[in-house]
């Protein structure tokens, strides 16, 4: 049945939203226009509040509705059909949530509306009211993505309750019976069906919403002239904003190195560079704030770079959603019809905000006074140029797709396309922002807290520092030349671990000299150590990559060029060992998740049934000791995904170890590979399979040979040895379905293979006079053996055999040295971000009375009563 | 002239510099024609090209050779480009699993002699990220 009421309840529910939003942007706006405490915009406030409550009861409305079409497979709806399906865990029916361009506005919405709530509560008096404005205008925005509005050719958003049959109003099933639903969806995306895509979407979302907060606060100082103490309280969530955007790209860059198999965690998809360059300005934008809080200095660039963060935020939407970088990009959306609409949004904030900063530039505050070289807010502010610099690198090369949909617009064909190499691109400038970024920090840090320190001198101030890099640089490039890890000897690579080495050991002298007594305030150091970290894990896991399956075959027909040509891909047949860098590597079978079983489960040992999501065990299944299911249990299976089991065996240390990449052959994608990955203390083995026979072509099988034996007689066939064991009853009732009367039997025969001993039971059945024959296969080995013909008279028996090819993998390996270290940095630098929040949040509470610390605070003090 | 003023020109020096790094690193969209015209003028920069396989009369794909068995290294096709052009393309690496059933194909490398020589292959396949028809077994249910 179409169940229609849930649909028209969420769709009802966008349009409160909708209305809601209108309601409270505007209320909220008259209510901070309102000269302060009168009556009128009481009034207005309570309306604006009243209005943004409903809002946030009928976005909750919405997900309720869309999140019970999902969960309750009804694919009479278009976004559970195309998402969702019957198999799917429940943690994935979340994640199919957020999937589509629809649910990933949603989700956006959502965290909008709890900020929204958390600001009416703490922003205070002065800010609530301005601020909620912009908050209700984005939303107001944002809910229409999702309004599914048509008008004439006008389409206003796509709704995510459109049922199937308005969905595809052309297909013949639902002209015949509108009511028609299907049976099952066409499921997850099987790259999503990982546990970070349940995780990353909501933390990058958040971190999207959250630099809403910093450039609402700034539109909200421009709009009220008050141009300074709006950096209060928006440093704190800056710093949110920032760690939470950080920690989800890096969650986004763990997820494409643990389950696509890009070869590593970045690979500077449009998509991914999308979230880079509003973070790297955001970054920026917190570094001009600090300066300015410490010393009036650098406020026009806070405000500049806090609304241009948000507006690369609403620019890395446009991107990916509008289809523009359909050619250039693996994983963006596609096209909704919706890149106008996006383009309007775009442009009016571009203008609005732009526009309010021009209209208010010549008011906000700068300072006369050259700011002294040696200070650290000089280096502070140069880094946050540096880090621009760096965004504005990645933001020109990633929209040349734009340049070219641009120029097409106004009538002239380009046909420029992304470099082709791009990782080289990218790295030609992005390794030497690092370098500037490491040194800077170090020295920034040390200069910043110069005055707190004992030594003011700064040969004291930055001797031990650069002697700890010095020696450190030195023994890391020791070890390294004699070979114990990576040979380090390109310049530019030595340069990125001595400005890293420096950034660590001036940040550590700092966080035991000055910040001892007063760990609060260690923030900083801690997040810039965790910088430096990463910046040494990206230099030895990316810059000494090292494939270790180069095709070491021989094997070469057709090769038109000469050596210089990677071949980077192994084949491994079946049993066969290769070697591979230091391992014997061997393929050694397929295996499949069993629900209930923590290990994977060998093909051979399951029986597949019709339905594909069952099988039958073969033999017990064991986890560790403890007998899970008997033979000829039926057991749950996911038969989408299949695991390669591929023994590794060190030749030196004899160390053995297995890995299984996953690949998956989808009818909508084709060959779909994860990568498995084996961690050692210094470096990580990644391995992926590229090609596998393709298991829905019919297996070509050799000759049938026949064979006529005795019981307890040998055959040799493709160099094993096979032996007739007996005749036996036939135990596979199960396939064979017998009726009273039926006649089964089944030899018993054993063939002794390289690694295994493998039981063969082919069947032979007599039924209403009819023979059937049931062949067994034994895929290890490529051999298919079958009874053919019982000859009681001289108790001999026909065995006939065939043999096919090997089965076999393709695979791909390479070492990623100390990659570790750029996980621990990530983890080290969100510490900071969330010391220095806390910090900060504390800071703004107890208002100004506490801050004035040091002679910079006091002149901060200062100025601020000569702004007033 | 104040500090900031030389910040702020450097920024744009820098600025500029970037913009001619990704001008000069940019890739371009060509037909077979005039990959084969800069390989004779010795430009060995790679560029993208946009093509169809090519196939048969009966939609079988022609010209495809790869046997993982012999080199599963080596991977070779028949593009036909958008000005209908036909040129054989060599791929060091392993046949794309999903490769037969893609639409359009956009590779990335240079002409080496006779063949062109991919190091990139991104394909197009009609239902990547779409499904806009019910199948045919779902509604006879």
């Amino acid at each position: 049945m179409v169940n229609t009421l849930i649909g028209d309840l969420g769709h009802y529910s966008v349009i409160l939203a909708f209305v809601t939003a209108l309601v409270s942007a505007i209320a909220f706006a008259f209510a901070s226009n309102a000269k302060e405490l009168t009556p009128e915009q009481k009034d207005w406030k309570n309306l604006a509040r009243g209005a943004f409550f409903v809002h946030v009861l009928a976005v909750f409305g919405i997900i309720f509705c869309l999140f019970n079409i999902i969960y309750a497979h009804r694919y009479e709806y278009h976004y559970a059909w195309s998402h969702s399906s019957n198999h799917l865990p429940v943690h994935y029916m979340i994640s199919c949530f957020w999937e589509g361009q629809e649910g990933s506005f949603l989700l956006w919405i959502f965290w909008h509306a709890l900020l929204g709530l958390v600001l009416i509560k703490f922003a205070g008096k002065k800010w609530e009211s301005p601020v909620m404005a912009v908050f209700s205008f984005v939303q107001l925005f944002l809910t229409s993505m999702i309004l599914g509005v048509v008008i004439g050719d006008l389409k206003i958003g796509s709704s995510p309750f459109i049922l199937m049959r308005d969905f595809m109003t052309d297909a013949p099933v639902f002209q015949m019976d509108p009511n028609f639903v299907p049976k099952d969806g066409t499921g997850l995306n099987p790259l999503l069906q990982n546990y970070w895509m349940v995780i990353h979407p909501p933390v990058l979302f958040l971190g999207f919403a959250a630099t809403l907060v910093p450039f609402a606060f700034a539109i909200a100082g421009l709009w009220k002239k008050d141009f300074s103490a709006w950096t209060k309280p928006a440093l704190p969530w800056g710093l949110f904003a920032a760690v939470v955007l950080g920690v989800g790209i890096m969650m986004g860059a763990y997820w494409a190195y643990e389950t696509l198999n890009f070869g590593g965690y970045w690979n500077w998809d449009p998509v991914e560079n999308a979230v880079y360059i509003p973070w790297l300005v955001l970054v920026g934008a917190i570094h001009t704030l600090l300066a300015y809080r410490k010393s009036k200095t650098a406020l026009r660039a806070t405000f500049i770079l806090f609304i241009t963060s948000f507006l690369l935020v609403l620019y890395a939407t446009f991107l990916t959603r509008s289809g523009i970088l359909g050619n250039a990009s693996v994983h963006s959306f596609t096209d909704l019809g919706l890149s106008g609409q996006l383009f309007t949004y775009l442009a009016a904030f571009v203008v609005l905000a732009i526009g309010l900063l021009a209209y208010r530039w010549k008011y906000i505050p700068a300072t006369e006074k050259e700011i002294a070289t040696y200070s650290g807010e000089f280096w502070v502010f140069i880094g946050a140029a540096v880090l621009c610099l760096g965004a504005f690198q990645v933001l020109v090369t990633t929209s040349i797709p734009v340049y070219n949909a641009f120029m097409g617009f106004i009538g002239v064909k380009t046909n420029v396309a992304l470099p082709a190499d791009q990782i080289a691109h990218y790295t030609k400038f992005q390794m030497w922002m690092g370098i500037t970024i490491a040194m800077l920090t170090g020295t920034g840090q040390l200069l910043w807290w110069r005055k707190n320190s004992e030594g003011n001198k700064f040969s004291e101030l930055f001797m031990v520092p650069l002697m700890l890099t010095a020696l450190f640089a030195a023994l890391i490039l020791l070890i390294s030349k004699i070979g114990y890890i990576e040979r380090i000897d390109n310049p530019a690579y030595i340069l990125l671990l001595v400005a890293s080495l420096y950034a660590v050991f001036s940040n550590l002298a700092i966080l035991f000299g000055v910040l001892r007594k007063n760990v609060s305030i260690a923030g900083g150091a801690v997040a810039h150590i965790g910088v430096a970290l990463m910046l040494i894990g990206v230099l030895f896991s990316s810059g000494y990559s090292n494939i270790i399956s180069k095709n070491m075959s021989g094997m070469v027909y057709a090769r038109e060029f000469g050596d210089d040509i990677n071949r980077d891909n192994v084949l491994l047949w079946r049993n066969a060992g290769t070697d591979m860098g230091p391992y014997k590597v061997t393929y050694k079978g397929q295996y499949l998740e069993v629900k209930g079983l923590p290990d994977y489960v060998n093909k051979q040992r399951l029986f597949r049934i019709e339905d594909e999501y069952k099988a039958i065990a073969r033999g017990p299944l064991k986890d560790g000791d403890e007998v899970i299911y008997n033979a000829g249990d039926t057991v749950e299976i996911s038969p989408e995904n299949t695991y390669y089991e591929v023994g590794f065996k060190n030749r030196e240390s004899g160390e053995e170890f297995a890995l299984y990449p996953r690949a998956q052959v989808n009818p909508q994608m084709g060959l779909l590979a994860s990568p498995d990955i084996k961690m050692f203390g210094t470096k990580d083995l990644y391995t992926h399979v590229s090609t596998i026979p393709d298991p829905n072509e019919e297996k070509e099988w050799g000759e049938l040979k026949e064979y006529k034996v005795k019981i307890g007689d040998t055959i040799f066939v493709n160099d094993y040895v096979a032996v007739l064991h007996g005749i036996e009853p036939a135990k596979d009732t199960l396939l064979l379905n017998l009726k009273p009367g039926d006649v089964a039997v089944q030899a018993d025969m054993q063939v002794l293979g390289e690694r295994h001993t493998y039981h063969a039971h082919p069947i032979y059945a007599i039924r209403d006079r009819m023979v059937g024959r049931v062949p067994e296969e034994i895929e290890d080995l490529g051999l298919r053996i079958m009874l053919m013909n019982i000859d009681p008279e001289e108790g001999a028996f026909t065995i006939g055999i065939n043999t096919t090819q090997k089965d076999y993998i393709i695979l791909k390996a390479m070492e990623k040295p100390f990659i570790s270290i750029l996980w621990i940095g990530t983890l080290i630098m969100s510490l900071g971000f969330v010391m220095a929040i806390v910090r900060h949040y504390k800071d703004g509470k107890s208002g100004n009375a506490n801050l004035p610390k040091g002679p910079a605070g006091k002149v901060a003090v200062k100025r601020e009563k000569q702004l007033a | 002239m104040k500090r900031i003023h030389i910040i702020g020109i450097l920024v744009i020096a820098v600025a500029i510099m970037i913009i001619m790094s990704t001008a000069s690193d940019a890739s371009v969209y060509v037909p077979f024609s005039e990959a084969q015209a800069r390989a004779k003028d010795g430009d060995d920069t790679k560029v993208h090209v946009v093509g169809r396989l090519k196939k048969d009369a009966k939609g079988h794909i022609v010209g495809m050779k790869y046997d993982p068995t012999l080199d599963p290294n080596y991977f070779s096709f028949v593009l036909v480009d958008t000005n209908r052009v036909e040129q054989q393309v060599v791929y060091y690496s392993p046949k794309p699993q999903d490769f037969d059933r893609s639409e359009q194909v956009v590779i990335t490398g240079n002409m080496k002699e006779n063949v062109f020589v991919a190091d990139k292959i991104l394909l197009k396949c009609p239902s990547k990220y779409t499904e806009n028809e019910v199948k045919v077994e779902t509604a006879s249910l």
